[in-house]
């Protein structure tokens, strides 16, 4: 019957590839929306881990969570030392992590910090950063570099490189002055982390040194070996990130780090904030969602057209199925076969089209877009969408094929004409 | 025993007013050849359909082989119809995509026979026929209009059937292929003595068979139409 159904098929391969085409673009479709939905959601709650509360200057939860732990868009202020160092402080606080946001290079991120970065930083499951090569800065002219920066750039360890004012791809203002020795490569985490230069909070302020009214003033640049390193106190930072002793402290401490009496803060739970962030995501994904399944139901109605137009050319070859004793059934599962074997083909078809994509396209994406995504779907949700088009298509296909049926029953033998 | 026994049958298609076919009585014996003279829009088809089944005739007007096939369930009158009546049209008797092999194979698994004993008849029936072996693994379409009736007769009798109906089987065939057509079909079925019914308006191949029968004088519908008359019958709505 598999023979008959494939045969059938070839000899009507005009319109029969046709319906695969547009059959395999929407499943393509569906899979990749779903693909890129589901890799998006998981480095998305996987960014950051084990983090209390997040500490800025006054503003939204989304815009500080957008700029400290994603690295999007810019920060709208600073915070002070001081305030950091009031906070650290405190008892109920285990660690605190300083970020300072601000420099890039070559289009990546540059982030300041202290070593805690490396000892309290989690990610995905409460996995910790590990460094593939090298070691942590212990210079202030020294340099941690993501996986991918190190891979995209090129970059091996003793590198130096040299950082630029502004977060562009390209800056005008460049600190050229004082180059970084890359100490160490972290492992991918497949996170923003991956993307970001880290640095030491005295290097971003050495390299600013000597800066006024955003000119650089060459007598009073430093160079690599002055001994003012060694002193530098960074006078502003970005952010922070706090471990607590007692999570149960969360909100106290939140209450208080907002009064802060000396400048305006905020303190947000990371994970309350990215589920806002989700949300906002998430009604546009529900979107593309429902428009790729909407393609999807057009092309497996046009797969029922297809067979429900072809009846009538089959009207004879289907008389003959009968003629030589084949059951109305058999004619019924005849059509069914021809529509799956075609949605069949068309899932395969779709899902190496997506698969090829991605891989042609992951590296711009990740470049572009800080989109990590696999070549290979595989979440669930794709299976669960293929074996819904499956049993769509089978449903579709009873029009035409229950025709077919009822005609079959109710026919005489081929009429001489 | 009779290959056929029709009586008192009537059969009206649904939606006509009048019936299509009216016969009082009509008996085929077992290994009898009979010549059906009909022309078109006689009700031939209407009846070739009924004796196969294919059509529900009323209850207990017609027995095949002494079984009333009114009395059997839809899968089970197209299992009877697969194992024990084969059927040869004037045209289109094969699925034109599948191969020759293919097309006999699919008629032996409706009648549920095994593979190896289809592949021994098949080579049995190709030569009887006078075909040419390579021509199993063409595709139908290929084949000129005399072979592809030549292998509707094998696929006829492919699965040992006890009845050949023929409805019009050479009218698509010029005159030599004609003759030539109906001997061969006789000289298989002389080695499997079974019945044959072929429907045919050409009287010059009567002279083949041993019974020659008028449709117009055995059916009591449609008194006027006589051979080479065509008359208005439900044979086409269904269509």
């Amino acid at each position: 019957m598999f023979e008959v159904a494939l045969s059938s098929l070839w000899s009507r391969r005009g319109s029969v590839m046709l319906t695969l085409i547009s059959l395999t673009i929407s499943m393509a479709i569906v899979i990749g929306v779903e693909h890129v939905r589901a890799q998006a959601e998981n480095s998305f709650v996987r960014t950051v881990s084990s983090v209390d509360l997040l500490v800025g200057a006054r503003t939204s939860q989304i815009n500080l969570l957008l700029y400290s732990v994603f690295r999007i868009g810019s920060p709208t202020n600073n915070i002070r030392w001081q305030s950091f160092e009031d906070i650290a402080e405190r008892q109920e606080v285990a660690w605190a992590i300083p970020f300072s946001l601000g420099d890039s290079h070559r289009g990546y991120r540059v982030l300041g910090t202290n070593t805690d970065y490396f000892d309290h930083f989690r990610y995905g499951d409460a996995e910790s950063l590990r460094i593939a090569e090298g070691e942590a800065f212990d210079h202030p002219l020294e340099a941690v570099l993501g996986s991918e920066v190190a891979a995209t750039l090129g970059y091996t360890l003793d590198v130096e490189i040299e950082l630029a004012h502004g977060i562009g791809n390209t800056s005008f203002v460049n600190h050229d002055h004082l180059p970084f020795t890359v100490s160490g490569i972290l492992a991918p985490t497949g996170t923003p982390v991956d993307r970001t230069i880290h640095v030491t909070l005295e290097g971003i302020e050495a390299i600013h040194l000597g800066w006024q009214n955003g000119v650089q003033v060459a007598a009073l640049s430093p160079d690599a070996d002055d001994p003012r390193l060694a002193q530098l106190q960074p006078e502003q930072i970005t952010a922070v990130l706090l471990g607590l002793e007692n999570p149960m402290a969360v909100f106290s401490l939140q209450r208080a780090i907002n009064n802060y009496p000396g400048e305006p803060l905020s303190a947000i739970l990371p994970a309350v904030a990215l589920g806002e962030l989700w949300q906002i995501i998430g009604s546009l994904e529900n979107l593309l969602r429902v428009i790729s399944i909407l393609v999807l139901a057009a092309s497996l109605l046009g797969l029922s057209t297809m067979l429900l137009s072809s009846l009538r050319e089959r009207r004879r070859e289907l008389a003959l199925y009968r003629a030589i004793g084949a059951h109305p059934v058999f004619i019924l599962c005849l059509i069914e076969l021809e529509a799956i074997t075609v949605t069949v083909v068309a899932a395969v078809l779709g899902y190496l089209m997506v698969a090829v994509g991605f891989a042609l396209t992951q590296d711009w994406l990740s470049e572009s877009f800080a989109l990590v995504i696999e070549v290979w779907p595989s979440t669930p949700g794709i299976w669960l969408y293929l074996a819904g088009a499956m049993l769509a298509s089978l449903v579709l296909t009873l029009i035409p094929a229950s025709i077919a049926y009822k005609r079959s029953l109710g026919s005489a033998l081929q009429s001489a004409a | 025993m009779a290959a056929i026994r029709i009586k008192n049958l009537a059969y009206t298609w649904p939606g006509a007013s009048e019936p299509t076919l009216q016969i009082p009585e009509l008996t085929v014996a077992r290994g009898e050849s009979v010549f059906l003279r009909g022309a078109s829009g006689s009700g031939k088809s209407t009846l070739l359909s009924l004796l196969s089944g294919i059509l529900p005739a009323p209850a207990e007007t017609v027995a095949i082989l002494d079984e009333d096939l009114s009395s059997m369930s839809v899968r089970k009158r197209d299992r009877f119809r697969a194992q024990h009546i084969g059927i040869v049209f004037q045209q289109f008797n094969l699925i034109p995509f599948l191969s020759v092999a293919a097309n006999l194979r699919l008629a032996a698994r409706f009648a549920h026979q095994a593979d190896a004993e289809t592949e021994q008849r098949t080579q049995k029936l190709i030569g009887a026929l006078q075909l040419h072996p390579d021509l199993l693994e063409r595709k139908a379409e290929q084949l000129s209009v005399g072979q592809q009736q030549r292998v509707a007769i094998a696929r006829a009798f492919i699965n040992h059937p006890e009845l050949i109906l023929a409805d019009e089987p050479t009218s698509a065939l010029d005159a030599d292929s004609r003759d030539h057509f109906v001997r061969l079909l006789l000289s298989v079925r002389e080695a499997t003595g079974c019945a044959v019914v072929f429907a045919s308006h050409d009287d010059s191949l009567a002279k083949f068979f041993d019974t020659r029968t008028a449709l117009a004088d055995i059916n009591l519908a449609n008194p006027k139409t006589g051979p080479g008359e065509t008359s208005k019958t439900g044979e086409t709505s269904h269509v």
